[in-house]
């Protein structure tokens, strides 16, 4: 892997990380090494797309000054993913939200691209303002995706954030989002992602000076040889600020799911209440796990709970299901669907046309013996 | 109803059955013919929700021996969805919550998996609306349990009341309802009883699995069976759910000791 993941290096200035790292010891990073060592051309999200009132683009006096403020913040910079990013410099696209702004959708697509297709996004809501923004990322092709997203939120402003990842057998997905949280707003952040060979997901979300609401919900799905880390951070830099976060994966095959939620209540975040919980399905016997939890609490006056738990599909709910007349296959997919769509249904609404569920059950989430259009599974196509 | 001359809907001959290699069932005879409703009353651990899941085919239970048929099929051969969709019902002790699927939409899928098998049309969602909303009468339901998940924040008696109203929509032939009278106060009993004497017929079954007389005061049933150590020790009329109110199950051990397990 030496070898051909040095242009990497070259680019990120630091060696791809190794599993001696805490931090990537259960992330095998050589699908890597089977990407072409080039640049592709990132599409402009833009491209094509007309603004909603409300959201507008930045200057380039804005973005040179609030560029890098929220990775910054959320002590970013010595990320392995933000190095590699940094160091290839993609062109910026940068939007300010004033006002309550209507819905938008940025489509990264780095389609049958050969290479690493690089993206860095900026995103900043002024006091008050309000989005539901939905950030596809998608690959049909052995590509690389490199994505940072920075996100300023002012104070009582409001962020519904979806982030979709539809991946390609072949392809590996970078991201890395780091949000600044002024005090009294609220980030609502849904993430899924599936199909991809490799994914590493970086949320990181400061409350600068407390006070403010962050919610995640994750669902990442894996199958055959694949591998899906997701690696969140938030810290509370101020008191009274609200954490409820939910991460689910389902891993199939042969595949390898990895959680590490990383909570940090400092001295400073008195009355601040977190939860964390972290919720897998195993539906095979060869593929793996990992979860952990990782608070750090200082402050005395907080109630932070977390939980963990890895299952199969509960054997008295298939029955049930069966006694009702309704097939093992079905009942197990009616399951899963259910499992995956509380995290699913908070996507923004613009998700719908991806038809996300369809492609993580690969057929027949409606449970009619024809569905109409019966969606190819992701990575089988 | 009884008549003896009414098509034999489940002949039970012989069942053993056991879990975890532990024999729970030591030879259960029951015939029930169309019409009929049968009692099966017993102390705790003697059986009779074993014998309610193992004719439901639920996969922790494995039959060492012995027969069950189904009008003219051997129900032992079939899948629990293939013996939902030919007509038997299972209502279970404690109804499983599946958070995520809505209750709605269950009882739509279930439906028209039993349609299918009768050979009639499925039900699209309109169609299916204005069928359930007239069946949640039986149970005196809300409904806006139908758009909660399956059984998910539904109290005990909700979880009962949407049992019958699974029943109501499947039209079993035979249903076999497992403890359905526990957790209930009086009102839902009634409520729950009611839906189960509307549904009764003269060409259905209903095989009733309880420890209480006052289920039995509102459910007439044609005969009362009691279990014990994984067989039918006793049966009679309703009088015999009298007696054992009166006298328990103390003479179920000299009983017992009169007929020791036969070993198949």
């Amino acid at each position: 892997m030496a070898g051909s993941t040095a242009w990497l290096e070259g680019l990120a200035g630091a060696p791809v990380p190794s599993r001696r790292l805490e931090d990537w010891r259960f992330t095998d990073l050589t699908a890597l090494a089977a990407i072409h060592p080039k640049l592709a051309m990132a599409p402009d999200p833009l491209a094509g797309v007309t603004l909603p009132a409300g959201v507008s683009r930045l200057s380039s006096e804005a973005v040179e000054a609030l560029l890098g403020r929220a990775l910054h913040a959320n002590h970013s910079e010595q990320h392995w993913l933000v190095q590699l990013n940094q160091g290839i410099q993609p062109a910026v696209v940068g939007l300010g939200v004033s006002g309550a702004a209507q819905p938008l959708e940025l489509i990264c697509d780095a389609g049958e691209a050969e290479g690493l297709v690089p993206w860095r996004i900026l995103l900043v809501l002024e006091e008050g303002a309000s989005l539901e923004l939905l950030q596809v990322q998608r690959s049909s092709g052995a590509n690389a995706t490199t994505v940072i997203t920075e996100v300023l939120l002012g104070a009582g402003s409001e962020l519904r954030l979806g982030s979709l990842g539809l991946g390609d057998r072949q392809a590996c997905l970078l991201t890395h989002l780091a949000v600044e949280q002024a005090p009294g707003s609220t980030l609502a952040l849904t993430s899924a992602s599936a199909g991809w060979a490799l994914s590493r997901f970086e949320p990181r979300v400061v409350q600068s000076h407390g006070a403010a609401h962050t919610q995640m919900r994750s669902l990442q799905w894996v199958d055959d040889q694949q591998c899906a880390d997701t690696h969140s951070a938030i810290r509370f830099d101020g008191p009274g600020g609200t954490l409820d976060q939910l991460h689910k994966a389902v891993a199939d095959g042969a595949a390898r799911s990895v959680f590490n939620g990383a909570i940090s209540v400092p001295r400073a975040a008195q009355q601040t209440e977190a939860s964390q919980l972290s919720r897998s399905l195993l539906l095979s016997d060869r593929a793996r796990i990992d979860t952990k939890p990782q608070l750090e609490i200082v402050a005395d006056d907080v109630r932070c709970a977390h939980g963990a738990t890895v299952s199969r599909l509960q054997q008295d709910e298939l029955f049930y299901l069966q006694s009702r007349g309704i097939a093992a296959a079905q009942a197990s997919r009616l399951l899963l669907r259910g499992f995956c769509d509380e995290v699913l249904r908070g996507l923004p609404a613009a998700a719908a046309t991806w038809r996300p569920l369809e492609r993580l059950l690969g057929a027949d989430t409606q449970l009619s013996p024809d569905p109409e259009q019966p969606a190819a599974p992701l990575g089988k196509v | 109803m009884i008549r003896p001359d009414a098509p034999i809907l489940l002949e039970i001959q012989g069942l053993h059955a056991s879990v975890d290699e532990q024999p729970i069932l030591n030879g259960v005879n029951l015939t029930i013919r169309a019409g009929e409703i049968h009692a099966v009353m017993g102390r705790n651990g003697s059986g009779k929700s074993t014998l309610s899941k193992v004719l439901a085919g639920h996969p922790a239970y494995a039959v060492t021996a012995g027969s069950v048929r189904y009008q003219d099929v051997n129900l032992l051969e079939l899948e629990p969805e293939q013996r939902a969709r030919i007509g038997l019902f299972l209502g279970f002790q404690y109804p499983v919550e599946i958070p995520g699927v809505s209750n709605l939409e269950f009882l739509r899928v279930a439906t028209n998996a039993r349609r299918q098998e009768r050979g009639d049309d499925e039900l699209d969602t309109f169609a299916f609306e204005d069928l359930v909303r007239e069946r949640l009468n039986v149970v005196q339901m809300d409904p806006a349990f139908l758009e909660r998940s399956v059984n998910q924040g539904f109290s005990g008696g909700e979880k009962k009341r949407n049992e019958i109203l699974q029943m109501a929509l499947l039209e079993p032939l035979v249903a076999i309802l497992d403890e359905t009278d526990s957790g209930l106060d009086i009102d839902a009993l009634r409520i729950v009883a009611s839906g189960v004497n509307q549904l009764a017929g003269p060409h259905t079954a209903t095989l009733l699995i309880t420890h209480y007389q006052r289920l039995l005061d509102l459910i007439t049933p044609d005969f009362v069976h009691v279990m014990a150590a994984g067989r039918i020790l006793r049966s009679g009329g309703k009088e015999l759910a009298l007696e054992l109110e009166r006298t328990g199950y103390d003479w179920v051990d000299a009983e017992l000791a009169r007929q020791p397990v036969e070993v198949p």
